[in-house]
């Protein structure tokens, strides 16, 4: 897809009074060359290997390749089988898919990477849960996906979906605007509101740096992939109230570049800063290595 | 510049790491590709932070993979240095310093029963690959078209030869660019086609002469 910026999505949707999706499809369509429905098969394929992530996630408690991490989602899981938690039931699923998927992917389980398989669980997460909750079809689900998919190009074309480029404000702020788009485009949202919730969802991403221990993609990342499911979901709902926000996305877009680019590298992934050179964080890596 | 929605909902991978696993994988992969024939041994080295977290990243496992032809998307890769040993691949791991060189860097010297290859490759970000040198020489190749790798002499009309032989078949050159050693005479072309090359033109563009082989890569 060749979507240089959000302003040029919303007047593709404008000019042929189509959902978000349906412009990421017919961008697809061009540049590979295959039907629009081999592409939705695609994504239905990948829709499928993102809840078999979400679900082993959850259903085992195998631990990471280093031992760092494990068994956190299953730990949820039963927590929500048994109590009644603080979140209602589907941002309380929507942690548990994200923490699983996350979980799963620090195991060298098979993920889908989205836009990053750091990332991986807060996409998934919120959609899964989003669907058990309203009951909507899988080919609904990857109307959502295509969406976030067209926030997600229009990031990596202006800035960057790397923490190691941009901090993970990058990776999983970038993960938590298209989830946030994601769920307004299911609930039947504008494209404007979509974008919006995207915005709303990585303003508050701004800044976040990627400092995980031993440099590998476990501590904070797990954990983190849960939190910013929730705040997805806030996200969504601010815009489906027809809350706008100040900063339209492709600035906030941009403010994150920049936040990125001016942000020393003991941040960027380097595992030279931050949480990775608490006494915790490196008592961990020495124990490790 | 175009993004394939399936490069950003995608690739599905085995985790933990699309950068420090699955672009691995890919790169593990390119090697076997240029050998076309199972791997027989292979020094793998790895720069910066591949160096720093290759093995809690199962970058290792990850590189081995790619060399047993495993896709990112392959649960066994979690195994692979077993089967490697099982396959009769012998590896070896070594870890350096260049600050020159993309922070996921690594390179690998494969060898088959025939040929040897050394591939220089970086991984940079979300499965996304550039390998930067073959054989010594420099290149640029993300393999997100397809693409046709040739090993050549350098001779007057080599390029206008397969230049021929691929506008005579139907091939349309969507990008060509040329490496030279600093050794004498040795070229690497590589060229971007539409559609992969068929075996019948890589065979005509092989009995070119001074062109010693012609590897044909699909994107992936
Ligand atoms: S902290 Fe770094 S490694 Fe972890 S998810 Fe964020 S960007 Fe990825």
């Amino acid at each position: 897809m060749d979507i240089p910026s959000i302003d040029y999505l919303l007047d593709e949707t404008a000019k042929n009074g189509q959902p978000i999706w349906q412009v990421v499809l017919r961008e697809e369509q061009s540049d590979s060359g295959s039907s629009q429905e081999s592409v939705l098969e695609r994504a239905m394929v990948t829709y499928e290997v993102m809840k078999n992530a979400a679900m082993s996630g959850i259903a085992s408690d195998m631990k990471s390749v280093s031992g760092l991490t494990g068994g956190d989602a299953a730990k949820y899981y039963n927590y929500l089988r048994n109590h009644k938690s603080l979140l209602g039931s589907m941002e309380s699923r929507a942690v548990a898919y994200a923490l699983g998927t996350s979980g799963y992917n620090a195991a060298m389980g098979v993920v889908v990477a989205c836009p990053t398989a750091g990332a991986a669980g807060i996409v998934p997460g919120v959609l899964i849960a989003a669907q058990e909750e309203y009951g909507f079809s899988d080919r609904e689900a990857v109307y959502g996906l295509l969406t976030a998919s067209a926030i997600g190009g229009v990031v990596a074309t202006r800035a960057t979906i790397s923490g190691a480029a941009g901090g993970c404000q990058a990776e999983c702020g970038t993960a938590c605007a298209m989830a946030a788009a994601a769920l307004v485009e299911v609930m039947g949202g504008s494209p404007r509101q979509c974008t919006d919730a995207a915005a709303l969802a990585l303003k508050n991403c701004l800044g976040l740096a990627c400092d995980p221990v031993a440099g590998l993609v476990e501590v904070p990342c797990v954990k983190r992939n849960g939190v910013y499911a929730v705040m997805a979901i806030s996200a969504a709902d601010m815009a489906l109230a027809g809350i706008r926000s100040f900063i339209p996305l492709d600035e906030v877009i941009d403010a994150m570049y920049q936040i990125g680019c001016a942000m020393p590298s003991c941040i960027r992934e380097t595992a030279e800063g931050g949480l990775a050179t608490t006494p915790t964080g490196l008592a961990a890596k020495r124990r490790m290595f | 510049m175009s993004i394939g929605l399936f490069d950003i909902m995608g690739p599905i991978t085995i985790g933990p790491s699309s950068s420090h696993t699955a672009g691995a994988v890919r790169i593990g992969l390119v090697c076997r590709m240029l050998l076309e024939d199972e791997v027989k041994s292979a020094k793998i080295t790895f720069y910066g932070s591949f160096a720093d977290t290759y093995h809690g990243h199962g970058t290792d496992k990850a590189v081995v993979g790619g060399l047993l032809g495993f896709r990112t998307d392959n649960e066994k890769i979690r195994e692979s240095l077993r089967l490697a040993e099982f396959r009769g691949l012998s590896y070896e791991f070594h870890t350096a310093d260049d600050p020159k060189l993309h922070p996921n860097t690594v390179l690998i010297e494969a060898s088959s029963r025939e040929k040897t290859v050394r591939v220089q490759g970086a991984s940079v970000g979300g499965g996304a690959i550039r390998i930067t040198e073959i054989n010594g020489m420099p290149v640029q190749i993300s393999f997100v078209e397809d693409t046709l790798i040739l090993f050549h002499r350098d001779a007057p009309g080599v390029l206008a030869s397969i230049a021929h032989i691929l506008s005579s078949n139907g091939y349309n050159i969507g990008n060509l660019r040329l490496s030279r050693t600093r050794r004498e005479g040795d070229v690497i072309t590589v060229v971007e086609t539409d559609v992969p090359v068929d075996g019948t033109t890589a065979g005509q563009l092989c009995s070119v002469e001074s062109v010693s082989e012609a590897v044909v890569i699909p994107h992936f």
